[in-house]
């Protein structure tokens, strides 16, 4: 007889998928309302009741990329006709383009902060939980929980200090400063992940390493990082995923140069309630998150709770 | 699972001596590993926390660089803690966390008990319950305000189709009544998958053989589950209790773009009515003083609930 008491019955697996697909659909409604918001036309974005079939347009993609103004009739007459695709798109609400809007540079701005403080931290994350995990450090376990305690920090109240400190230094509102702090904040999960990572690789192979020779660095080098690669790289991408989605710190720290996209989504709406430039912005800001999350699925766990939980 | 305290580094290569390390020891070597990180850490956290200390004793003030700074001693602590705006901002975080943990658990460890039933897809449909967790708070907040648009909101919609109430009649974060409520809400939607993932590898951590083993002893299937389910899986419940709550108690972003703490104040938790004293009244040696309190209540909280995670841990 093959039935097992563990195996839960047909009938149960049948319900538990129904009430679980159900949720899944009406979290994920809000989402895709994002995304579906971004291709309709301002008209359409605020219909009562909501529209669910409705005709796409790239406006809101348009105007959450240019800066526009609005002309007399008389004015466009005498432009003659639109040049381009987005021109008349705009054409149709008596205006014309004026310029490029700001949310290339914010997007471009959390590019480079996101990519920089991500590289910093597993760089030193790594030479770290390296140390941890392979030497005799005195104090380990107080040092270890010292780094994990630092995120038990409200960011405003580090933010304080922080302000005063980079006003001090120069470094307000500028890229490096923000790679610095978002390096610092990332480092206790960059620590905690990767020391497990590490930890995992038998130690056999760098003795075998450094009996042949190898000094410790090279072993580091030739040996552990190319086993830890997998380690690394979805470390990596929860750095950036925390840098990316950041916002207490770069609405008190940064205002323009530096800017980066979470603080400036919001205030595209300005005051023409202008939601699907919102929803626009917001897609593309949002989307690559998804995708990521989708990739690192096995080590989604162990990512979230700072390495305390494996598979 | 669960390494955090025992720190279990597999044995360290004493034996093996420095070879090629050029009259370095061992412990040098580590060092040289570990030092910039700490280096980093003391520069960006430590001395500001002490910084912050040492402000939150002054009367300085981060707009007026030239006025004169006065030692205050210990009065800015005193008047934080008599102050109502503040207990009125620790209530509607005390509120916040409450809720935000209650409905997380129940939804989180609902969903994978349900999940753990290996029904066909399941991997699919996770993946795409966690989806939430994963994005900018701030943007999915900002967001939120437009589902939560009277007449025009998905959500009033929705709810509106559901209780037959009209959609316009409501407004989440605009009630005095609702917006308290409007926050748990949108944080439980993002977080009850993050409670979800660390119950279903705690379910998942539980042997097969232990239920077989109750099957034999004729125990019925309500009983395996309080009796094995429920205090097997209660660490991991624990651990994202404790996450959660750390993160919900920080709360700062998410809410600051839903709410922006009002209507009025009801929904000012502790982070934004910080915020406000720092950044928009400038009363910076005040502000740090409640950092400070709140960095230690934190803390605190925290230190007392592991040594409870410990306790459950070893029974």
């Amino acid at each position: 007889m093959s039935f097992s008491v563990t195996q839960p019955s047909t009938r149960q697996k049948w319900f538990a998928g129904v009430l679980v697909t159900g949720y899944a659909l009406l979290t994920i409604l809000p989402l895709l309302w994002i995304i579906a918001t971004g291709f309709k036309s301002p008209s359409d974005a605020i219909a009562y009741p909501p529209k669910v079939v409705f005709e796409p347009t790239v406006e809101g993609y348009v105007n959450l990329f240019t800066t526009r103004t609005r002309m007399s009739p008389d004015a466009l007459a005498e432009l003659g006709p639109p040049q381009t695709w987005y021109d008349k798109i705009v054409r149709q609400y008596d205006m014309v383009i004026s310029g490029p809007s700001r949310y290339g540079e914010r997007f471009l701005n959390s590019v480079i902060i996101g990519f920089g403080s991500t590289f910093l931290s597993i760089f030193l994350g790594t030479l770290a939980a390296y140390g941890f995990s392979r030497f005799r450090v005195p104090l380990k376990d107080d040092l270890m929980f010292f780094i994990l305690s630092t995120r038990m920090m409200p960011p405003i109240a580090v933010a304080i200090p922080i302000f005063l400190m980079f006003r001090q230094l120069g470094l307000s509102d500028t890229h490096l400063g923000m790679i610095l702090l978002y390096t610092a904040v990332n480092l206790s999960l960059s620590v905690w992940l990767l020391k497990g990572f590490i930890d995992e690789i038998p130690v056999e192979y760098e003795e075998a390493a450094l009996i042949d020779g190898y000094t410790r660095f090279q072993a580091f080098y030739k040996v552990v990082l190319p086993q830890a690669a997998t380690g690394i790289a979805s470390t990596a991408i929860f750095c950036l995923i925390f840098s990316w989605n950041e916002y207490a710190f770069a609405v008190l720290l940064t205002s323009g140069t530096a800017q980066t996209a979470p603080p400036f989504i919001p205030t595209i709406i300005g005051v023409g309630k202008d939601w699907p430039a919102v929803a626009a912005g917001a897609t593309l800001f949002l989307v690559p998150v998804m995708v990521f999350t989708v990739l690192l699925r096995k080590h989604l766990l162990r990512g979230i709770t700072f390495g305390a939980v494996r598979k | 699972m669960l390494d955090k305290k025992t720190g279990q580094a597999p044995a360290p290569s004493q034996g093996s001596n420095t070879r090629g390390m050029k009259g370095l020891s061992d412990r040098m070597v580590g060092w040289i590993f570990i030092a910039p990180t700490i280096f980093l850490l003391l520069a960006i956290n430590i001395f500001p926390l002490i910084w912050t200390i040492r402000l939150s004793l002054t009367n300085y003030r981060a707009n007026r660089t030239n006025a004169e700074v006065k030692w205050l001693g210990l009065r800015n602590y005193e008047r934080i803690l008599t102050d109502p705006d503040i207990w009125n901002a620790m209530q509607a975080t005390a509120h916040f966390v409450f809720w935000t943990l209650t409905l997380q658990v129940l939804i989180g460890f609902t969903l994978a008990y349900l999940i753990n039933k290996k029904f066909k897809g399941n991997d699919l449909w996770t993946t795409i319950i966690v989806l939430p967790m994963m994005l900018s708070p701030a943007v999915v907040g900002n967001f939120w305000t437009f589902l939560y648009q009277p007449q025009i909101g998905l959500f009033n919609y929705f709810i509106g189709f559901l209780t037959g109430a009209d959609p316009s009649s409501f407004s989440m974060i605009g009630d005095v009544a609702l917006a308290p409520w409007s926050i748990v809400i949108v944080d439980t939607w993002m977080w009850t998958p993050f409670v979800m993932l660390i119950c279903l590898a705690g379910l998942r951590s539980i042997p097969d053989s232990i239920y077989e083993a109750a099957e034999c002893d004729r125990a019925s299937k309500w009983r395996q589950f309080w009796t094995i389910t429920i205090p097997m899986a209660l660490p991991f419940l624990m651990l994202a209790v404790l996450f959660r709550g750390i993160e919900n108690f920080k709360m700062f972003d998410l809410v600051v773009q839903l709410t922006g703490g009002g209507p009025g104040s009801i929904t000012e938790l502790t982070s934004i009515n910080l915020k406000r004293e720092a950044f928009e009244k400038w009363r910076t040696g005040y502000a740090s003083a409640y950092a400070v309190i709140l960095f230690v209540t934190v803390f605190g909280l925290a230190s007392i609930y592991v040594k409870a995670l410990n306790k459950v841990k070893e029974r």
